[in-house]
């Protein structure tokens, strides 16, 4: 088989993974070697559905032996089947990363053998990539569930970043579509992960050169829309896992209809949903920047989030009492919680406030998105001038900025008669 | 008493530009315009010649410490930038900047600072979106690539590509402002001067297998029912596509045969 027809194979099959990101270590390029990683990452071209290609991502094989229901690869579909030898992958990525056309491999598998035989083909890929070209650019790796501990260690040590998929949100929703994987083969190398990377870290701060294991920290991914778990179980798990596990990212998948199983929403028709994943994105940025936790953002009265309006303006109109803000005294978290500002804008408020008070105008200047903010900010104790706006009229007009078409009232059905009967 | 206001006439440089702050403010004249000797263009100011002496240049560069961590890196990039009239705002920027030291760095409602900030940002901003959207071919052993940006990023994506291929022989054209960045492998070989024309060679086979699978790979990796073209060009405005690999179809020549656009300066 032609190396194309592998690479349209083994790409065909990686593309539903959402990771593609560079992030998360700055590593200048040594001389005798090639590559660098820049801290937040670089982009190099985007696909025609909008996500960013920053990495080659493809699979060292698409043979599994699992037959997970969701899963394009699982074993009882009849797609082509392909693999990369080592050797392969390595002259590929060296070609296109010299070219600017990436910035390192993504690389992933299918369980080809047993998780063993695929974690030491993944490696061995690894090694020759950094050992034999000498390569310094990125490296995500997917750790294998299932792989034995010693393994992994080795592959976490080769890559930069290693990321364990969770999936599923849920273990009944894991028993029922995924029923070679359990709910413990998963968290078992995200904790030795976890730890692994929290030793790495000690060591190389007491000796410069120990070995670094995963230096970009650990991702996961889990797929949105494929089984009944509410937005709120889905935040609350992902705030766990940043706590418990100290994930860098959380990514989420839109369901896309790859299978006609019973078990899966019907492909007909089936729109994938990703308004629902563009929110959950957004409260997870919430949860990882700006100071909220699950149980503000989602409760129980609430256990979806509004498809209307962002996570952050939903949480503003239900804790009114909290504004208007100050911008002239309000502290960081404060800022931060007000709709229209964000990181960047936050933090040059607090600098552009040393040297004199702000006002509207110069909050303009600042890049604080007003039409949103208007409503929740106060400088130097007055409110934007000819604002009147009634706590039922916000919440229609806060809509209107985002989906116009949504902001109407609920059409109603009227009657001739009272209730007859 | 006020300064005298004069036109300043100096070679177009960065440091031609240093000797003027030098100069006006030895003389305690306020330049109300630059320009070069080539632009063909009458003043009612009186005219003042600057004559490029790098001494004074680097004593006006050195005090820019002045300024602070963000004061400086304006002072030094915003000549850089596609701004009209940069050398103006950058003046104002200057005696703002030796009138409050470090605390410039803060004034960021000030008009002035605005606006440099502003443009000073979009520089950043096309450098690092040319960090990924560059694209080199490989012809007899060098890496070959060119781009189109509004700004002068070369100076900026040089320390990232240096680093990104220390063993490589590197040629980076830029085709609005006429310089090319040249790296070979050793410490500090690298140098960025201006050219007059600039042509590569024709592409070898190997080339152009690497071309057709970044292709493939490009047109594999979307999820046909996620296509979405506008989210696409938010990230990435159709001014890049012209010079990236994945856009060109039969493209076997050294580098794309593109119309150059005139530049369009942002106000």
């Amino acid at each position: 088989m032609e190396l194309l027809d592998k690479l349209n194979i083994l790409a065909d099959a990686a593309k539903y993974d959402a990771a593609c990101t560079s992030s998360g270590l700055d590593r200048g390029g040594r001389p005798g070697t090639i590559g660098n990683t820049t801290l937040a990452g670089c982009c190099h071209s985007f696909s025609a559905d909008g996500r960013c290609i920053s990495l080659l991502k493809v699979l060292q094989t698409n043979f599994c032996v699992y037959d997970c229901q969701y899963c394009v690869n699982r074993k009882s579909n009849d797609v082509p089947r392909a693999a990369f030898t080592p050797e392969e992958l390595c002259e590929l990525t060296m070609g296109f990363y010299r070219r600017n056309y990436i910035e390192g491999l993504f690389l992933s598998s299918a369980v080809i053998q047993n998780p063993d035989y695929t974690t030491e083909l993944m490696i061995q890929t690894l090694r020759i990539l950094r050992e034999r070209h000498r390569f310094g650019g990125y490296i995500h790796a997917k750790a294998i569930p299932g792989a034995d501990p010693l393994l992994t260690r080795r592959l976490g040590l080769l890559a930069d970043r290693l990321s364990v998929n969770i999936e599923l949100p849920s273990s009944p929703s894991l028993a029922l579509l995924a029923p070679d994987k359990k709910k413990e083969a998963i968290l078992t190398p995200m904790g030795q992960i976890r730890d692994g990377i929290t030793a790495s870290k000690a060591e190389v701060a007491v000796y410069r050169h120990a070995p670094r294991f995963a230096p970009a920290g650990q991702s996961t991914q889990m797929i949105v829309g494929a089984t009944p778990e509410t937005d709120r179980h889905i935040l609350t798990l992902t705030q766990a896992l940043y706590d418990r596990y100290q994930l860098k990212r959380v990514f989420y998948s839109a369901y896309m209809p790859v299978s006609s199983s019973p078990l899966l929403p019907v492909a007909e028709n089936f729109k994938p949903p990703l308004l629902r994943e563009h929110r959950l994105y957004q409260a997870d940025w919430l949860l990882r920047y700006y100071h909220f936790r699950a149980e503000e953002i989602l409760d129980e009265d609430q256990p979806d989030l509004d498809p209307r309006m962002d996570p952050k303006c939903c949480w503003a109109l239900r804790h009114l009492e909290f504004f208007p803000v100050e911008v002239n005294r309000a502290d960081y978290e404060a800022l931060l919680r007000v709709p229209g500002l964000g990181v960047r804008s936050a933090k040059r408020i607090l600098r552009a406030r040393r040297v004199g008070p702000l006002t509207f105008e110069g909050l303009k200047r600042l890049g604080v998105v007003l039409k949103r903010a208007q409503y929740f900010l106060t400088c130097s104790g007055r409110m934007m001038a000819g604002l009147q706006v009634s706590e039922d009229g916000l919440l229609r007009h806060m809509v209107s900025l985002e989906a116009p078409a949504l902001a109407a009232p609920m059409p109603e059905q009227l009657s001739l008669f009272d209730d007859a009967g | 008493m006020p300064w005298t206001q004069i036109s300043c006439q100096y070679d177009g440089t960065y440091p031609g530009f240093l000797c003027c702050v030098f100069d006006c403010y030895v003389a305690r004249e306020e330049p109300v315009e630059f320009h070069t000797p080539d632009d063909m263009c009458c003043s009612l100011y009186p005219l003042r010649t600057v004559d490029t002496d790098q001494a004074h240049a680097l004593r006006v560069y050195r005090s820019f410490a002045k300024f602070g961590a963000e004061g400086q890196r304006l002072a030094v990039r915003t000549f850089l930038t596609c701004l009209p009239d940069k050398e103006l705002w950058l003046w104002r920027l200057i005696r703002m900047g030796y009138e409050l030291g470090p605390k410039i760095g803060s004034c960021l409602t000030d008009p002035t600072v605005d606006r440099v900030r502003k443009a000073v940002w979009h520089l950043e901003h096309e450098a690092h979106m040319y960090k990924g959207f560059a694209r080199f071919s490989e012809l007899d052993g060098v890496l070959v690539g060119e781009i189109e940006p509004k700004n002068r990023v070369l100076p900026l994506l040089r320390p990232h590509f240096c680093s990104r291929y220390p063993q490589e022989n590197l040629v980076l054209h830029d085709r609005t402002h006429s310089e090319v960045l040249l790296h070979r492998p050793g410490p500090r070989s690298w140098t960025i001067i201006p050219v007059d024309s600039f042509q590569a060679g024709p592409a070898g086979l190997e080339e152009l297998t690497y071309r057709k699978l970044w292709r493939a790979f490009y047109n594999t990796i979307a999820i046909e029912g996620r296509y979405n073209p506008k989210c696409r060009m938010t990230h990435m405005p159709k001014r890049y596509w012209a010079m990236m690999t994945e856009f060109q179809e039969d493209w076997d020549t050294a580098l794309p045969q593109v119309s150059s656009l005139p530049c369009k300066t942002e106000t």
